[in-house]
């Protein structure tokens, strides 16, 4: 394997391949109720305690649309820059499994609610575009769970008709990396939007992935494999890492690859065929008679298009040419909503004379050290952003050093205490006044006169040593730069 | 007693009113009656002591503001009934219990109606003699071994032998109007979306239509007045303005334009079907109403459309009786073995073949030859209707091209039991109302109806061109009581 300016090759003898990947991703529609029901839709329910007569599929029962996820569709739709298609159609994909109550699953097919649009990933080398085919709504099944008892499958029912959001890209990916940056991208979008969670370990974000290898070069696509319903990134990336190669392989041994649906064994770390093109289903797709053609008007959509708050490709560029962030810098803040929202609020807390920069380094180095030790996302940060702003311009403000700074973040943590508050308490106030610095300064000289010598004869490193003992006899309290100036006289 | 059960709907809101009879003497009228008629096999399921228990109920504070207060009605076992066993014939849902009410029934019982029982009918709606039914044929009150047409079969063969003085149906493509002409009543189906299908066993969904059925015009207007609403829990449900049918009902009928189209006049249809659309004409024109003919020209294509969207729907629709959640179940070595035994045993021949027809029609590779031509064929027959509206008011055909057969006489020829619903089936594939009323005899007696279909949302017209007809052709149901010993 070669990495060569970027690119994620195959190499096998004198054989260069590239991988073509393209992802469905089933993204759950952050909504209080269900697709076409009422029934709420909480992660981690009891069993079956979130299941109405529709959900249960009982006679006569008939589902109506659920507006709100409708808009969420939508809004999803204008979020990926994509075509809203004011006239939808709801279809039925029929099959028989113990989980899927109806015996088919309302989903769109031929008429999706939103068309092509395109999603924009920054790589280390510059930015891409991924095409998105297509988003459509649709209902989840059930759960089957298989291991509760050696004779009998357990149903539930609890997901059985939660709205997802099928969103098909292209196959304009080209490596693991790329698909991980573009899950990231997706689900950032989603959750500025507010249309999913993207919490991959409850299962809010899924994806089948579709993978073929061609030899470098080469225009055409080579014959594709579908890996089914993979639920993390890792995983993602390591199911591509061994299709790709499985498929080279297939290539170097002159076979053929079968074009199958296929699942990533976590535990093995392979894929393995699941059905081949022959057993694929006939899920025998046509309208649901239940449910009339989805039409939005213009004015609806607008009224969304109106509600989409700042996107993190828009807010990036803000952060640029606002605030002067490095693009490197605003890439970090904004991909993620709450990380933008906490570095926006310490933004404005600190008020007119603020160090930028300064806040930046401490958000992204202190404050992430912390969360990352302690395992917290940014909304449980132990430091309010208010209080992180008024320690910045603490330091800003020559109050503390940086060094003392450590130590008050250190004891902000417990309780999210005003830093002001405990550098008045502790005495952490940086000594500023020249006076009794040249004292304290003219002390250590007078202590040291062989050093001082030793310095003025040329041994410049030993200025380092003065500022050590300086800022030692302060208590570490001396302002540094006061220090620097004095000594630099005095010697 | 007998007296009560022959009164029609509208005596009986009388009698209640004016204090004539009570509701718990009309109840028991017709739980007698009932009782005694075990052999025309009309009932499913009785739930006569709770009828009573209600008819007592009822008559100790009697709302007489009601449109149906205190009348006793049993209703097809198609629609779904609050702690009422619900089969819809089939043996895959014999132990059903439903925990909530359809919205049709519900809109009977908020009027004062009190539930008798859950009438036969063929298995999921799909015959048209009732010979379907996991619970056995329906006789006809007419002759004895003579089918009640179907799939509202045991609610024709109630309403005819007076078990229930009103009842409703469904209809996907004649179920209420081919039973009611074979039995001498009256039936109608409305517009599709009139009727809310929320808690009806679906059959096709984008056809099934629930709809009264009496044994006067008079008494079918007030039970479409009372279950037809506007109901957000069927999608498909219309909200348009509804008549009060029954008070609006009028025999003038006066310069109306009725259509006669000349597609109907089928190869090998019986003169007396012939004769007996002839004298239709001549009563409607007796009426002052204008006769124009008129074309159809897609009606031959609307059976085999029918035969292609109803069962794909069905098969679809079906898919949820699999023993998994509720009704019967077969035990199996696997998950696909239990299917299969649970759906073999649970439902019967003619249910099997329609989910075959659909699986097919809707298999990828044959869904563009069938099932997405079906739809275009479908469209063009509702195009013959709105052109056929611009010139006229309404159309008068044969309810059915025979009168009633003989139990077993087609079972074993599927395409020809299909053949019965010639005149019924376009109707709901273009979604209109169309009624079916009585209007003569044939040689042996047996009752024939004529069909008049109304533009969309125009139940009110059909209903008083139907209402001036009834009068003209007073027409009299030869029934002897034969089951009665």
């Amino acid at each position: 394997m070669s990495k060569k300016s970027g690119e994620y090759l195959i190499n096998r003898r004198d054989n260069q391949y590239e991988v073509v990947i393209g992802l469905e991703v089933h993204a759950q529609v952050l909504s209080e109720s269900k697709l076409f029901s009422t029934s709420a839709t909480k992660f981690g329910a009891e069993p079956n305690t979130q299941v109405s007569l529709v959900d249960a599929a009982f006679p006569g029962m008939l589902p109506v649309i659920n507006e709100f996820c409708v808009k969420q569709a939508i809004k999803t739709g204008i979020g990926l820059n994509a075509k809203i298609n004011k006239r939808s159609v709801f279809d039925r994909k029929n099959y028989f499994y113990a989980d899927l109550p109806q015996g088919y699953q309302i989903s769109q097919f031929k008429d999706p609610i939103v068309g092509e649009g395109k999603v924009i990933i920054d790589l280390p080398d510059g930015h891409k575009e991924v095409g998105i085919e297509r988003l459509h709504l649709e209902q989840d099944a059930g759960k089957s769970i298989h291991d509760l008892d050696p004779q009998n499958t357990f149903v539930d029912l609890n997901r059985s008709g939660v709205a997802l959001m099928e969103i098909v890209s292209k196959p304009d990916l080209r490596s693991p990396d790329e698909v991980s940056i573009y899950i990231k991208k997706l689900r950032s979008i989603m959750r500025y939007l507010g249309t999913c969670d993207g919490n991959m370990q409850e299962g809010s974000l899924r994806a089948d992935v579709n993978v073929s290898v061609r030899k470098k070069g080469s225009k055409e696509f080579g014959i594709r494999c579908e890996i089914k319903n993979v639920n993390s990134i890792k995983f993602m990336q390591m199911a591509i890492e061994y299709e790709a190669n499985r498929q080279v392989d297939l290539i170097e041994e002159g076979k053929t690859i079968d074009q199958e649906t296929r699942l990533f064994d976590t535990k093995k770390n392979e894929t393995r065929s699941m059905r081949s093109k022959e057993d694929a289903h006939d899920y025998r797709y046509f309208p649901d008679p239940d449910l009339l053609p989805l039409e939005v008007s213009d004015e609806f959509v607008n009224k969304l298009k109106s509600e989409i708050p700042e996107l993190p490709d828009d807010k990036k560029k803000r952060f640029i040419n606002e605030l002067k962030l490095s693009a490197y810098e605003a890439t970090i803040l904004v991909s993620d909503i709450e990380i933008a929202k906490y570095f926006e609020e310490v933004v404005a807390k600190m008020g007119k004379n603020k160090d930028m920069k300064l806040a930046v380094n401490w958000i992204t180095g202190e404050l992430f050290a912390v969360l990352n030790s302690k395992n917290l996302e940014i909304t449980q940060s132990p430091v309010s952003a208010k209080n992180l702003a008024i320690l910045v311009n603490l330091i800003k403000n020559g109050t503390i050093s940086g060094k003392i700074a450590k130590t008050v973040f250190e004891l902000m943590l417990k309780n999210d205490e005003d830093p002001q508050k405990i550098v008045e308490e502790k005495g952490l106030k940086q000594q500023s006044d020249p006076k009794a610095l040249e004292e304290l300064i003219d002390k250590i000289i007078n202590n040291n006169r062989d050093k001082a010598i030793e310095y003025k004869q040329g041994k410049e490193k030993l200025f380092g040593f003065f500022v050590g003992q300086a800022m030692k006899a302060s208590g570490g309290k001396a302002n540094p730069q006061l220090i620097n100036e004095i000594l630099k006289k005095k010697l | 007693m007998s007296e009560i059960t022959k009164q029609s709907l509208t005596e009986l809101v009388e009698s209640i009113k004016n204090k004539k009879l009570s509701s718990s003497e009309i109840t028991k009228a017709f739980i007698e009656r009932s009782e005694k008629s075990k052999a025309l096999n009309a009932f499913i399921t009785e739930d006569f002591t709770s009828a009573l228990d209600k008819a007592k109920k009822f008559d100790q504070k009697p709302n007489l503001d009601l449109k149906l207060p205190g009348i006793p009605m049993a209703v097809k076992d198609l629609f779904c009934t609050k702690n009422v066993k619900t089969t819809a014939g089939s043996k895959i849902l014999n132990n059903f219990v439903p925990t909530y009410e359809s919205t049709v029934t519900e809109n009977i019982w908020s009027e004062g109606a009190i539930l008798l029982g859950k009438l036969n009918c063929d298995e999921f709606a799909m015959g048209s003699s009732n010979e379907t039914s996991f619970f056995g044929n329906v006789q006809n009150p007419i002759d004895k071994n003579l089918v009640p047409g179907g799939s509202s079969g045991g609610s024709a063969s109630a309403v005819a032998g007076q078990l229930t003085p009103i009842t409703i149906g469904t209809d996907t493509g004649g179920s209420i109007r081919q039973p009611a002409s074979f039995t001498g009543i009256v039936g109608l189906k409305p517009t599709y979306g009139s009727c809310s299908r929320y808690g009806i066993v679906a059959f096709a969904s984008s056809l099934d239509q629930a709809g009264p059925m009496a044994q006067n015009v008079k008494d079918c207007a007030l039970l479409q007045e009372v279950i037809s609403s506007f109901d957000a829990k069927d999608s498909t449900s219309i909200d348009f303005k509804r008549n009060h049918y029954s008070k609006d009902l009028t025999n003038n009928i006066k310069g109306k334009k009725i259509g006669i189209p000349k597609e109907y006049r089928v190869d090998g249809m019986p003169k007396e079907i012939e004769d007996l659309w002839q004298k239709g004409i001549e009563y409607v024109r007796d009426c002052g109403a204008e006769i124009i003919n008129i074309s159809l020209p897609h009606t031959s294509y609307a059976l085999p459309t029918y035969y292609i969207v109803a069962p794909a729907e069905a098969s679809s629709n079906l898919a949820r009786y699999d023993g998994v959640k509720y009704g019967y179940r077969a035990n199996g070595e696997n998950l696909i073995d239990m299917y299969e035994k649970t759906r073999s045993e649970g439902f019967g021949a003619e249910v099997q073949r329609r989910i075959m027809i659909g699986t097919y029609v809707l298999s990828s590779g044959y869904y563009d030859a069938y099932y997405l031509k079906a739809q275009k064929v479908r469209r063009l027959i509702k195009n013959d209707f709105d052109e056929a509206y611009k010139k006229v008011d309404a159309i008068l055909t044969p309810s059915t091209p025979s009168s009633a057969f003989k139990i077993g006489e087609k079972t074993n020829d599927p395409v020809s039991m299909y053949l019965n619903d010639i005149f019924t089936v376009p109707v709901n594939l273009a979604g209109l109302p169309g009624i079916s009323i009585p209007a003569g005899h044939d040689a042996k007696g047996y009752p024939l109806g004529l069909q008049i279909i109304g533009k969309a949302f125009d139940e009110q017209n059909i209903l008083n061109i139907a209402f001036a007809m009834e009068e003209k052709i007073n027409f009299k149901n030869k029934i002897n009581d034969w089951w009665i010993k």
